[in-house]
């Protein structure tokens, strides 16, 4: 068994509310923090437990509050970035659901951090129902003295609001999610300046995932040290997995990072294994940015290693044979699947949520669109399937945001590994017109033979 | 983004007519004040969700104007807004507009199945209303459910793990119930 350490609690009945968890131990690092602590010393322990960003960049937090300008009387502001919206990922929603008051502890403790007065969490508006929970665990946190004025006598004031968004991927951009908290469109911003110099009103301004934040809670309660020692190498602590797709047990499942990816897969305590008796096809791992791994390099990477969930790990042999960790979202695929059409699913997502403020990206996946339709229908042509190599190549480091790399990884990770399929499509063009025809006929990956030297 | 419906022609006889709730504008008010002073263009997004529940759904250019004129702005900061998300109709809907999830998790577990199996039933495409202006079907891109696939939202609700019998008797309780179902309803708790 997994230590928990975000989801311990969570089988607990009523941890919902603030009196069953607080008489679990909620709030204990607030108290802590506020009455034994100083902000750097809060900073120092986040550093120290090596938490890296939840959101999908895996950017080091401590690092990130390290950033974070301090001028002397201009407000600094905390926001949490609650726009999950990357496909495949549902973890935060889980975690805000079933246990709200964790993350408003973690957003109490971290806006001390950081010196903010002022926080907001930012949801996308699809959750509205969350929010409403969450501005009840608010509420309860106000009536019961960890909001407001003075907490805990210590001087320290904060206020915390929940803001909605109204439905757009974009703004799970930390940029475009401020944009949006001011009331604009979500067009992601030029950085520099980034926004710890120049964020929320041009204010310093720290965005951090709702998993990060909930994160602060134990490394505050028991140390940086402590929670570094969970997981393996630069993948300290514990991650969200949301694991959905062809598997007999989707959900949120939290792991120590360093989990073998078999393991995660096929035990019960788990996925546990491929639905109705099918084969592993393939699997995103991290979210629909993240490049797609053949049956072949899902638990073994290409050198023969056990593939496991880190970081590092999972992008063992760059984007030619590894992946991402990203968002922690875990899409498996079975035999039946059809990967081209898959790719098209992710295609029309990315081309419905380009803000279309640059051209690559706003061209770019309405091609990539396009070519895949054609392709997926039958009436493409081997031309296309290097058109459309060559219209990933042309968007990816070319975009203000990483929208555009997100939209062209999964198109030049699919043809990568899956060539055989694309090409199946053109000289099978009658077969593919079924929508279903994986299921009568399953084009399994291929594994490319071993080159002799 | 791809709200791509365009926004409608302003008539100034309507927009004289239009005037929020007071509860409404009571809470416009209390969002307005989470903001430091001068910066009550970031209550945009929420009020633009009250707006659209005071306003049968959708929002015309007219009450576009008014929401402006509220929150001190030109319409045309309003404008840009209501079009760049895709939460906002900028055109009639139905009372319950069903939004079918159809990215991957959802797809590779039958969205598909879920629309045309709406569609059938109730004789209409993805896009349209009912003649009775009861359902409108949508599709739309990950809601965040997809260990609980296949889903739809509609309003608030989130109804999960969909099949065709839950979809019937969901459908049966909305005509029944028959009333306009608001992203901002309070009365949803997830089951799940």
């Amino acid at each position: 068994m997994s230590r928990k350490l975000l989801l311990a609690k969570d089988h607990v009945p009523g941890i919902r509310s603030y009196d069953v968890y607080r008489a679990n131990g909620g709030y204990a690092s607030v108290e802590k923090a506020l009455k034994t602590m100083s902000p750097e010393a809060v900073t120092e322990e986040v550093k120290k437990s090596g938490l890296r960003g939840r959101g999908g960049a895996g950017f080091p937090t401590g690092m990130k509050w390290s950033f974070l300008a301090k001028p002397e009387g201009v407000p600094r502001y905390l926001v949490c970035n609650a726009d999950e919206s990357e496909p495949g990922t549902f973890k935060d929603r889980y975690l805000m659901e079933r246990i709200p008051h964790l993350l408003v502890e973690g957003m109490i403790t971290s806006s001390f951090a950081l010196g903010a007065n002022t926080s907001f969490i930012y949801i996308r508006g699809e959750y509205f129902y969350v929010s409403r929970i969450l501005e009840q665990a608010i509420a309860e946190a106000y009536a019961n003295g960890w909001l407001g004025k003075n907490i805990l006598g210590s001087g320290y004031d904060l206020d915390l609001y929940v803001q909605v968004g109204a439905g757009a991927y974009i703004c799970g951009e930390e940029t475009a999610l401020l944009e949006s908290l001011e009331g604009k469109r979500g067009n992601p911003r030029i950085k520099p300046p980034f926004p710890a110099v120049e964020g929320l009103y041009r204010c310093p301004t720290v965005v951090n995932n709702v998993e990060t934040i909930a994160a602060v809670v134990p490394i505050v309660n028991d140390g940086g040290e402590a929670y570094a020692a969970i997981g393996i190498g630069r993948s300290t602590g514990t991650k969200l997995i949301s694991a959905s797709g062809n598997i007999n047990k989707p959900g949120v499942y939290e792991i120590e990072l360093g989990l073998p990816v078999e393991e995660f897969l096929f035990s019960d305590e788990y996925c546990g294994g491929i639905a109705n008796g099918k084969r592993l096809k393939a699997c995103v791992p991290g979210g629909s940015s993240v490049p797609i791994l053949p049956e072949y390099l899902v638990c073994k990477t290409a050198t023969g290693d056990d593939r496991l969930m880190t970081y590092e790990s999972l992008s063992d042999g760059g984007f030619a044979t590894g992946s991402m960790l990203g968002s922690g979202g875990f899409i498996v695929y079975d035999e039946n699947q059809c990967v081209v059409r898959n790719t098209w699913n992710f295609s029309r997502f990315y081309r419905h949520e380009s803000c279309g403020q640059c051209s690559p990206c706003r061209e770019g996946t309405g091609w990539m669109e396009t070519v895949l339709r054609r392709l997926e229908k039958g009436m493409g042509n081997l031309d296309d399937i290097d058109l459309l190599v060559g219209v990933a190549k042309k968007i990816e480091g070319n975009t203000i945001c990483p929208l555009g790399d997100a939209a062209a990884w999964p198109v030049a990770a699919a043809i990568r590994h899956f060539r055989h399929e694309f090409e199946y499509h053109v000289l099978h063009a009658e077969k593919v017109k079924d929508p279903k025809h994986g299921h009568k006929e399953p084009i399994m990956p291929v594994k490319p033979a071993p080159v002799v030297a | 983004m791809s709200n791509e419906q365009g926004v409608k022609k302003f008539d100034p006889e309507k927009r004289k007519t239009i005037r929020f709730s007071e509860p409404a504008l009571e809470s416009i008010q209390k969002i307005i004040q989470r903001y430091p002073a001068g910066k009550q263009k970031s209550a945009m997004l929420p009020v633009l969700h009250i707006a659209q529940a005071e306003s049968d759904g959708w929002l015309s250019p007219e009450v576009l104007d008014y929401v402006a004129e509220i929150l001190g702005l030109l319409p045309v900061e309003v404008y840009e807004v209501a079009s760049f998300y895709s939460m906002y109709n900028l055109k009639p809907v139905g009372k319950c507009v069903l939004e079918v999830c159809q990215t991957s998790s959802c797809w590779t577990r039958g969205a598909e199945d879920v629309v045309e199996y709406i569609g059938k039933k109730l004789n209409i495409k993805a896009g349209e209303t009912t003649s009775d202006g009861m359902f409108t079907l949508k599709t739309v891109e990950c809601l965040g459910s997809c260990g609980t696939a296949p889903m739809l939202q509609c309003g608030a609700e989130y109804h999960e793990n969909l099949t065709e019998e839950r979809i019937d008797n969901l459908i049966e309780r909305y005509r029944k119930e028959d009333r306009r179902r608001n992203y901002t309803d309070l009365d949803f708790v997830n089951s799940n």
